[in-house]
């Protein structure tokens, strides 16, 4: 009956999710021999090589910092804010596209998002682990994180509940919290098929452990389907609430250029913009890679174009808006920053038509269908966007806080050796999980993409192709 | 296929859930209760000092007063320690020869004063007064307990921030009128209340919100 409503919803025919001729046992042999069968391969090793050579890259930076202190960054009176919040705010941004492909999607039943939610939704959660390194080590002395928390300590002493950082902290570990319980949940089913292969006698004790004795029982699956959809629910304000704080911690401030009340929408425009376009960078090469093109079809990538066009054209209105209320307004300092000799006109203002470039101008291809569907040139572009939002955050940390109220403490700021060493070293850090995760658990949902064979058999009506009785029979 | 696990797992997947959600909560309880417990915060605990000095005979016994010793007390941030002559005033006299007085003796003859081991001693980035909490009227008993009960010196209170903030929020009931700082014994008249400390409070011009800025403690 549902098949009716969708009909005429229908007509202009979106390209089916999934490659036809697909059976239960074909889509899980394909997933699961990614990990169980043909694990090792010179591809794989190269990236892991980068990535775990970036990763010592990050950890030497990282004992730089601790046994010197954090006056080998940048940062100094008036930037106080430099590479550490610019990388934090860019790694938060990315993880949205997960979130909202796996929570926001589902519950819009969005089918296409089947098979890139995996690997999206680890993506979140990776780059959270990076986002999650650069305060930490901008406290200088991060064995005292736990200062940040309210616990009951010997000094009768909160944390100061009107700094928006302190917001952060909330909204970060709520959401990292929820982004790994919603994937790992995801996972189980998975992880019993991966421990019903396996022909290892460790990988199915380690595989069986993590699966928590799923048996695929009806029982089970009762429970696992609301258990996700309630997480999707969970998830779904995360998506708006986490960029929101971020941007808090400037808008919540006094400075030019910062405060202001755009800054939430348009920042978490930006989150969903950026991340759109870090999945794009990820499965292009990875479906080229591990052969994955009857999963991640080009509808796949064209229908994730034309989110990064529209979330695109919010963070363009964004930029329209603070100009806008800047004239508007006739405030000088505002006028000075946004208008003047601060962003537009100013030492940076290379950065800032870099970025009006990457995020504003380039997107506009992908108007044209042939483009959105070309995964080279779709690359290049997801990778210009990312640049583009790396910059942004750039321009809007550094300009205003380079030219502040007293021109005689103005200062320019550039990052040194060290804040590119760690910047690049959670880049490494984030290869290396990603890398690990796709030698070790399922890129794609298994399960669901048996359901969506499922529904596809059901769409096409018994007896076209293969028959239910065909696809029904091989489960494992 | 044969099955992946023996049925015990089904037991020891159990201990382990179990233990992920008490294992973290019970180290944590843990830690809470080691932190405010003697073995970090001291209190009641005896010190090892050079000589076996007793506060009870000294003050309770003989008489003599906080300031005879701590002679800064009153105007300085430091209550200060005896110069090795105080001692001698007395004991250059009265058990000249006994041996647990023997460092005291070397002391005076060597020209170097006698290392006592500080019982109270807060943290460098901690700024704290005597004069001013005496001036105010803080009795030494606030603090530092029945010195003229102990055999020997223990530190009575935590002297947590926590600890010292109890007192910076709600100063009141910790307030004497200054004749009566030194007392060992003094309680509040019966049925004052906090009338007392209210009244102190005003006499000695106290603005209790600036006693919890931050500033007042850490310059």
């Amino acid at each position: 009956m549902a098949n009716l409503d969708r009909e005429p919803s229908r007509r202009t025919a979106p390209p089916p999710s999934l490659a036809p001729g697909h059976t239960y046992g074909s889509v899980t042999s394909k997933i699961s021999s990614l990990v169980l069968l043909r694990p090792y391969n010179w591809r794989w090793a190269v990236g892991m090589g980068i990535g775990t050579s970036l990763v010592i890259l990050l950890g030497v930076a990282v004992f730089q910092l601790l046994s010197l202190g954090v006056g080998i960054w940048g940062v100094n009176v008036p930037v106080m804010w430099g590479f550490a919040i610019i990388n934090f705010v860019w790694w938060i941004g990315i993880g949205h596209a997960g979130t909202l492909i796996s929570a926001i999607l589902l519950l819009l039943k969005q089918e296409w998002r089947t098979s890139i939610n995996r690997f999206a939704e680890a993506m979140t959660l990776f780059a959270v682990a990076c986002a999650g390194v650069f305060p930490l080590l901008h406290m200088g002395r991060p064995w005292k994180f736990y200062w940040l928390l309210p616990y009951p300590n010997t000094m009768a002493l909160l944390p100061q509940w009107r700094s928006p950082l302190v917001w952060d902290v909330f909204a970060v570990s709520t959401y990292a919290t929820v982004s790994l319980l919603f994937w790992y949940v995801g996972l189980i089913p998975d992880l019993a098929t991966l421990r019903d292969r396996a022909k290892s006698r460790y990988a199915q004790l380690v595989y069986g452990s993590l699966a928590l004795g799923w048996r695929g029982s009806a029982r089970h699956w009762a429970r696992y389907k609301s258990a996700y959809v309630l997480l999707a629910g969970l998830a779904t304000p995360l998506v708006v609430s986490v960029h929101s704080v971020v941007a808090f911690d400037f808008a919540a401030a006094i400075i030019p250029g910062w405060h202001t009340t755009i800054f939430p929408p348009y920042f978490v425009a930006g989150a969903i913009f950026s991340g759109f376009a870090m999945v794009l960078t990820l499965c292009i090469p990875l479906r080229a890679a591990f052969d994955l093109r009857d999963f991640i079809t080009d509808w796949h990538l064209d229908n994730m174009a034309k989110v990064i066009l529209a979330t695109g054209m919010i963070v363009g209105y964004g930029y329209g808006i603070e100009a806008f209320i800047a004239w508007y307004s006739g405030n000088p300092f505002e006028q000075f920053m946004l208008l003047g000799k601060g962003r537009p006109f100013g030492p940076y203002s290379y950065a800032y038509y870099a970025m009006l470039t990457c995020n504003i101008l380039i997107p506009q291809f992908l108007w044209i269908p042939a483009i959105r569907r070309n995964p080279v040139v779709l690359w290049v572009i997801s990778i210009l966007v990312n640049v583009g939002m790396w910059l942004e955050r750039y321009v809007i940390v550094v300009t205003s806080l380079s030219q502040d109220f007293l021109p005689s403490s103005w200062a320019m700021y550039s990052g040194t050796f060290w804040d590119w060493a760690t910047y690049i070293g959670t880049l490494g850090l984030f290869t290396f999980l990603l890398f690990l995760f796709i030698r070790f658990l399922p890129v794609i949902a298994i399960a669901e993409m048996r359901e969506l064979v499922h529904e596809s058999h059901e769409r096409s009506g018994q007896g076209h192709g293969h028959s239910g009785a065909e696809a029904h029979g091989e489960t494992r | 296929m044969p099955q992946v696990f023996h049925p015990s797992a089904n037991t020891l997947s159990r201990v382990v859930l179990f233990s992920l959600v008490v294992g973290p909560a019970a180290l944590l309880g843990l830690v809470y209760l080691l932190v405010r417990s003697p073995y970090q915060t001291q209190v009641r605990v005896i010190r090892e000092q050079p000589v076996q000095f007793s506060h009870e005979h000294h003050v309770n016994g003989l008489g003599i007063d906080c300031r005879f010793c701590h002679t800064s007390v009153e105007t300085a941030s430091a209550a200060g320690m005896p110069a090795t002559h105080t001692c001698m005033t007395c004991h250059s006299q009265i058990w000249a020869d006994s041996p647990l007085l023997e460092p005291v003796r070397a002391s005076l003859k060597n020209q170097e004063p006698l290392a006592w081991s500080r019982v109270h001693d807060l943290p460098d980035f901690v700024y704290f007064h005597h004069g001013i909490h005496v001036q105010k009227g803080v009795g030494c008993v606030e603090c530092h307990g029945r010195m003229d009960k102990m055999p020997l010196a223990w530190r009575e209170k935590p002297l947590t921030m926590e600890w010292c903030l109890d007192c910076h929020r709600n100063p009141e009931p910790r307030l004497r009128p200054k004749d009566d700082v030194f007392a060992m014994d003094w309680e509040p008249p019966a049925d004052s209340g906090l009338a007392l400390g209210g009244e102190l409070l005003q006499k000695s011009h106290m603005e209790v919100g600036q006693l919890t800025n931050c500033s007042i403690c850490h310059r």
